[in-house]
């Protein structure tokens, strides 16, 4: 492995991080947005507030490292991605703005018809925020973001690769954030609630499981490079995803919620890393490999000390929230 | 790009500043067994939850940014100056953790380890701002690359880093964020007691955040003055816009106002000597004119002295304003009992907010025609995307509906607190649903 191919490799665990944790916080959304009137969906919204509250911020940092990391190594690819990908791009960053501030507007919102208008908002930017980050990345992995200069603004995000990517990225999210809200709220008692949640996350991974392999079809003529990769050295995760995907499915549906929610990171993190591999040796597919798209080597091994602080110091910190919210003990409804 | 900056870098002084603050006003309380002070540092902990969250989402903004308006920088220079970008990523990710960990803390951690929650923010939030002065400083004076051919050579990322630019401009930044933070957070405090509300909480309150405030303006002066004898080496032209220096004089004047009109300087106070002796340290050296340097190298003049002059000025009214203060304090004699003091203290926040986006104004329009100074020019480094202009509108209006938002939602979190609560339970919850079903709780409002 090369030196641009390691700094690759941490890249890409930044993006798989944030489709992982970023991604279940965005899933919440749907459950947000689904659930029901003012009466009927405030029990649940209560807890989206309590378990994605504490974790987002956290969370959406893994993106900025992923933008950062991409522009420090690999400057040429990140600035031929942007201009090429401006349109979905910004859609994304304005549903990126949007949830966040609403949901902190939400939380501390005085009045009900406040909380509605921000709720809403914060719920309807969860959802297709997801959707527009999928077409990006179903964009690269079709090979329409050319090396140098700029790709076609509209077909670049809006072909058969990026609509499925896009519609992927918001099941998976959804299929997170129900497996975890439905763990959440068994471990507080709601016990209603978890059933409710259940159900839909049942419907909601059924419906993604579909999707993932129904587009394996348009993707051998649309996207072959990436089809050809899923098809050889990334079928074992394509396998993977599909085993911990049905796994996920069976313990839900037994109520074992706290394994489910293992199983289901396992099955989207196999997609995830499914095309990632799947478009190696690719940085943008058919245009530039990882290796040439390096910038200068000094700042690759820079990068990497860089990724090692972050291994020493976030990686344990990260861990220690994560235990402390996930914790018995704090599920309570406290202050 | 200016106007999401403009407005995070706001933001950014808070998350910089106020875990400091809270971090002592929750001693404090842990400390005194202080139930107001307690009291305090959890509101303070809410209002920056707020804040945090807008100034998370408005650096996500920039981040695309940089590469949706600036792929011609991203694209050529990304590699030399990524890497401060890439610690002040840790920074803020260590920062964002704590946050998290703070926030939810309260009645759920011992107090004395949750009150250690709070320093890493402050750490981090430092260290951060320092990553991110030090592209700054790095686009002021470019270090840590060789240009062969027109081809970005032999990069050595540390150097943006080590550069010692950034530590002065960064210690600028720092105090800077401390002086916008301390003097907002005041200035609240004022506008309750002028309104009336006199109470112990009012005055912890105040006296904390201006405490924090005042050593920052009074330092500020001494560090800017250290920065900006450094520019007539660094950056000779934007220290003559600074100046409003037309002409190469010697021993130069200093020159108050006054504005370039048709290349002849007019309504300005011209103090002689003042110049060389500020900018040079000297009664001789001169301050390089305009006339200098050529046409298409000089940045604009009048809109960057004017900025630079109205950072002076502030900070030096701050500066006299917190002196006078703790004088009056130390010979027993409290302003805060006096409504005119109130007013100003009242306007502090907004003249230290001017104060740091003039400076910033002076120091990035001084730059001008370059974004990297001496090697690319600002619209080398500017996409072609012929939307700008419409681009520029949805931010304003995006950040408008934003900035209302946090308004509205801000000054209806101080109206609860004022009216009796303190856990503000989000009005949809499930508590809220018991006794009327859907009204917001604000029961206590006739008390006010």
């Amino acid at each position: 492995m090369s030196l641009a191919e390691v700094v690759a490799a941490a890249l890409f665990v930044g993006v798989l991080a944030y489709a992982l944790f970023g991604g279940a916080d965005f899933g919440s959304g749907f459950y947000d947005l689904t659930a029901g009137g003012t009466k009927r969906g405030a029990e649940l919204r209560t807890l989206v507030d309590h378990s994605i509250g504490p974790v987002w911020e956290a969370n959406h940092v893994w993106l900025i490292y992923v933008l950062v990391t991409w522009w420090t190594a690999f400057p040429e690819t990140f600035a031929a991605a942007m201009s090429t990908l401006i349109v979905p791009m910004l859609l994304a960053l304005l549903g990126i703005v949007l949830r966040g501030a609403s949901f902190a507007f939400r939380k501390y919102a005085a009045t009900l018809s406040q909380a509605r208008l921000f709720g809403a908002i914060f719920a309807i930017s969860s959802v297709i925020t997801p959707f527009f980050l999928g077409t990006v990345a179903g964009g690269i992995a079709s090979g329409r973001v050319p090396a140098t200069g700029r790709g076609d603004l509209w077909t670049s995000w809006l072909n058969p690769t990026s609509i499925f990517g896009g519609i992927i990225a918001v099941g998976t999210c959804a299929f997170l954030a129900g497996t975890f809200l439905c763990a959440d709220a068994s471990r507080s008692g709601q016990q209603t609630l978890a059933e409710q949640l259940r159900r839909r996350t049942l419907a909601v991974g059924a419906a993604t499981g579909i999707v993932v392999f129904v587009a394996l079809i348009p993707i051998q003529r649309d996207a072959p490079t990436l089809a050809d990769g899923l098809m050889n050295q990334a079928a074992p995760l394509v396998g993977i995803s599909a085993l911990f995907g049905i796994a996920t499915l069976v313990l839900v549906g037994i109520r074992r919620f706290a394994v489910a929610r293992v199983t289901a990171l396992i099955a989207v993190a196999a997609v995830v890393v499914g095309w990632g591999v799947g478009q190696y040796p690719w940085l943008l597919v058919d245009e530039v490999t990882i290796t040439d798209a390096a910038g200068a080597p000094a700042t690759l091994e820079a990068l990497l000390v860089a990724v090692g602080l972050a291994v020493v110091i976030v990686l344990p910190a990260l861990g220690y929230l994560f235990k402390l919210t996930q914790s018995e003990s704090w599920s309570r409804h406290a202050g | 790009m200016a106007l999401s900056l403009g407005w995070h870098i706001i933001l950014a002084c808070f998350g910089v500043a106020f875990p400091a603050m809270i971090f002592v006003m929750h001693l404090i309380g842990i400390r005194r067994n202080d139930s107001d002070a307690l009291l305090l540092a959890r509101k303070w902990a809410k209002v920056s939850a707020v804040l945090f969250a807008i100034g998370a989402v408005s650096g996500t903004v920039l981040s695309f940014e940089m590469g949706l308006l600036w792929p011609g920088l991203m694209g050529t220079y990304g590699d030399v100056l990524g890497l401060p970008f890439a610690f002040e990523g840790l920074a803020f990710f260590v920062e964002a953790i704590f946050l998290g960990i703070y926030l939810y803390g309260w009645d759920r951690m011992p107090p004395k380890q949750h009150l250690l929650m709070v320093l890493p923010m402050a750490v981090t939030g430092v260290l951060g701002t320092f990553c991110v002065i030090a592209v700054n400083a790095w686009m002021n004076a470019p270090v840590g690359f060789d240009l062969v051919d027109g081809e970005v050579r032999n990069v050595q990322p540390w150097a943006v880093l080590l550069n010692p630019d950034a530590l002065w401009q960064f210690l600028h930044m720092w105090v800077a964020a401390y002086m916008v933070a301390g003097f907002t957070i005041a200035s609240v405090y004022a506008v309750g007691m002028l309104r009336g509300r006199r109470d112990r909480a009012h005055r912890l309150g105040f006296s904390l955040a201006f405490g924090f405030a005042s050593v920052s303006a009074v330092l500020q002066p001494l560090i800017g003055h250290l920065l900006g004898s450094r520019l007539s080496e660094t950056q000779p032209a934007k220290l003559a816009a600074f100046e409003l220096a037309t002409e190469t004089e010697s021993p130069s004047p200093l020159r108050l106002g006054g504005l370039l009109i048709d290349g002849e300087v007019r309504w300005s106070i011209d103090i002689p000597y003042l110049g060389s002796l500020i900018a040079r340290n000297s009664l001789t050296e001169p301050v390089e004119g305009l006339s200098s340097f050529p046409v298409q190298d000089r940045p604009p003049v009048n809109i960057t002295h004017l900025a630079f002059q109205s950072m002076v000025g502030i900070g030096t009214l701050l500066m006299v304003a917190a002196v006078v203060f703790w004088v009056a304090r130390w010979r027993r004699h409290d302003l805060l009992v006096h409504r005119w003091f109130l007013r100003f203290a009242a306007g502090s926040g907004v003249l230290a907010v001017v104060a740091m986006e003039a400076g910033w104004i002076a120091t990035e329009v001084g730059r001008q025609p370059w974004i990297v100074y001496g090697f690319m020019r600002t619209p080398e480094a500017a996409g072609e995307n012929s939307g700008l202009w419409w681009l520029l509108g949805a931010t304003a209006v995006v950040y408008t509906l934003m900035t209302a938002g946090a308004v509205v939602v801000l000054r209806s979190m101080a109206r609860r607190w004022r009216s009796g609560e303190i856990d503000l339970p989000s009005p949809y919850g499930p508590e809220a649903q018991r006794p009327h079903g859907t009204g917001a709780p604000e029961p206590e409002e006739v008390q006010r």
